[in-house]
């Protein structure tokens, strides 16, 4: 059998927009990943609990509503602490592009704004997630 | 040095478990070490299944009924099994999202897993998984299948006892309710309760039981529950039948018989895959497969004929090859 991705995709805060992160769970899992697919209203603890209960190589973050300096790099922090470093975290939606150096410093692995193609999105993923 | 997996299972580690259950979802060998090492530490898990028709409300259940069994401190096990897409091989995985409020608990752990092809409702590594969960020190393990029609019902293949979901509405789903999923439940449930008809649905199912207890005598008459999943009604209920249901089984003795069944036919099937994959192997590697194919297509070999002719060689040769490895031993 061989082994296939494993996604998280979740939506930190109380951001209601979810049209983004659902678009993208169906597009990755059409790539031949499973996307575990959180909801809304995640709590960074409820985000990192759920990558290591389901042995994820990667956490998807989408967010509009302008908290991802604060989410964002408090999932990354938490997942430290538990010695997940090893996992991918990618994040997307409305994120001003000022922002992507304080995010990616941090420890996002990158972002992506609306209009990427999403291809690149999965084949970004594709080349960057671990072994296991 | 590498990671004692097993060690840390037997501690409680969520980690540990979510990396040996990705290693059998592969069928990674790394797994099988771990596995031998943690079955003496298995037997002990109680196993519910949830089983129903797609959105019937099973993810909403398995949560409020999670909620229920944490109130007597037993540590729960959750399985969600949602199907693989036949074309891409991906899945979406969705069950997670009825479960968030159990996401922080630390006594619970969740997996969500794709069927990968596996028909019957469930994923092939589920037996195996439970395993892992029970090992982990889960008390009650609750395994959600995909949305169900009639035929897939794997499920009573690895739950003690198997709850089958229903929902009113759907028209006059008993009278056009195949054998299947009825013969599977220990416990019915109608769920969505709230909305009309629950009541006609219950007297369906009661009235189908009837005709059931005429045709054959049976130990165990499935109780029907009614449950509102979002609102946590009627859970505490549903979980008292499936504890009676559960001592029903330990006071009959079919609690060991059905353990012993079940593990009968899964030493077989795992020989059976073994034994198949070796099999196969050999023969597309040494090309017999191809040639055979050849003369089938021509009639000019018939598979019985083959199968015998494979069997027989591959059982004399692999005497042949036990002898010389003894002799080389000695
Ligand atoms: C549709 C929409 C809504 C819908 C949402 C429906 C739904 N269920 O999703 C509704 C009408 C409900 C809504 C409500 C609100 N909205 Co609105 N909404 C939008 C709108 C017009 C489009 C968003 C969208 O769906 N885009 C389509 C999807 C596919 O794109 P996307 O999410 O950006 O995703 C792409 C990428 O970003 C990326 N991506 C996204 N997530 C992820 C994750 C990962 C891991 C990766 C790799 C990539 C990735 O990939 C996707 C594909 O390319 C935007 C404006 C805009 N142009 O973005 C405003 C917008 C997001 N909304 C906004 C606001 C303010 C609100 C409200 C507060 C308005 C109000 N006062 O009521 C409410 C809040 C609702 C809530 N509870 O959060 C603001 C946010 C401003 C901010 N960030 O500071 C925006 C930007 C409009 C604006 N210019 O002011 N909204
Ligand atoms: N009115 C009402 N809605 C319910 C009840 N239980 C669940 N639902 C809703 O039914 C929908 C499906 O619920 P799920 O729990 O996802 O159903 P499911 O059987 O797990 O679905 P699949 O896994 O996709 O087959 C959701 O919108 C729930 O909120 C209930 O008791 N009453
Ligand atoms: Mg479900």
């Amino acid at each position: 059998m061989a082994r296939k991705i494993k996604m998280i995709m979740a939506k930190p805060g109380l951001d209601g927009h979810d049209r983004g992160a659902k678009l993208l769970a169906r597009i990755c899992a059409e790539a031949g990943m499973e996307v575990v697919y959180t909801g809304l209203r995640q709590t960074p603890e409820m985000i990192v609990a759920a990558a290591e209960q389901e042995d994820a190589d990667v956490v998807g973050l989408s967010s509009l509503s302008g908290v991802h300096n604060y989410f964002f790099p408090r999932v990354v922090e938490l997942m430290k602490q538990k010695g997940m470093e090893d996992v991918l975290l990618v994040g997307g939606g409305i994120i001003p592009e000022e922002d992507y150096d304080f995010l990616k410093k941090s420890g996002m692995g990158a972002i992506f704004g609306p209009g990427t193609p999403t291809t690149e999105i999965v084949e970004f993923i594709q080349a960057n997630v671990r072994q296991r | 040095m590498s990671v004692d997996y097993a060690a840390q299972i037997l501690e409680g580690s969520h980690r540990a478990a979510a990396r040996l259950i990705s290693w059998l979802e592969d069928e990674d060998e790394r797994a099988y070490e771990c596995m031998r090492k943690l079955y003496p530490h298995t037997g002990r898990a109680y196993v519910v299944g949830i089983t129903g028709s797609p959105g019937a409300g099973k993810s909403t259940l398995t949560t409020a009924l999670t909620r229920v069994i944490r109130k007597s401190g037993l540590k729960v096990g959750i399985i969600a099994v949602d199907p693989s897409s036949p074309f891409t091989g991906g899945a979406l995985l969705g069950d997670r999202v009825r479960m968030s409020e159990l996401a922080d608990d630390p006594d619970i752990y969740i997996r969500s897993m794709a069927t990968r092809g596996f028909l019957g409702g469930m994923a092939k590594a589920a037996a195996d998984v439970v395993r892992v969960l029970d090992a982990l020190g889960k008390d009650v393990i609750v395994i959600e299948t995909v949305g169900v029609g009639q035929d897939e019902v794997d499920i009573v293949g690895v739950a003690d006892t198997t709850c089958v979901v229903m929902v009113p509405g759907l028209g006059d789903a008993i009278q056009s309710m195949k054998a299947g999923i009825m013969e599977i439940a220990d416990v019915f449930v109608i769920n969505k309760a709230d909305h009309p008809g629950s009541d006609m649905l219950c007297a369906e199912i009661c009235a189908r039981l009837d005709m059931d207890a005429q045709l054959r005598e049976r130990g165990w008459v499935a109780p029907v529950n009614k449950t509102v999943a979002v609102e946590g009604v009627g859970l505490d209920e549903m979980w008292l039948s499936i504890e009676s249901h559960r001592k029903y089984l330990l006071d009959s003795g079919r609690f060991y018989d059905n353990r012993r069944e079940r593990i009968s036919r899964e030493a077989l099937r795992m020989i059976h895959g073994e034994l198949f994959r070796v099999v196969r192997e050999q023969l597309e590697q040494n090309g017999r497969l191809d040639a055979a194919v050849e003369q089938l297509m021509n009639r000019k070999l018939d598979p019985y004929t083959l199968m015998r002719d494979i069997v027989t060689d591959w059982l004399s040769s692999s005497q042949c090859k036990r002898r010389r490895d003894e002799d080389t031993q000695s």
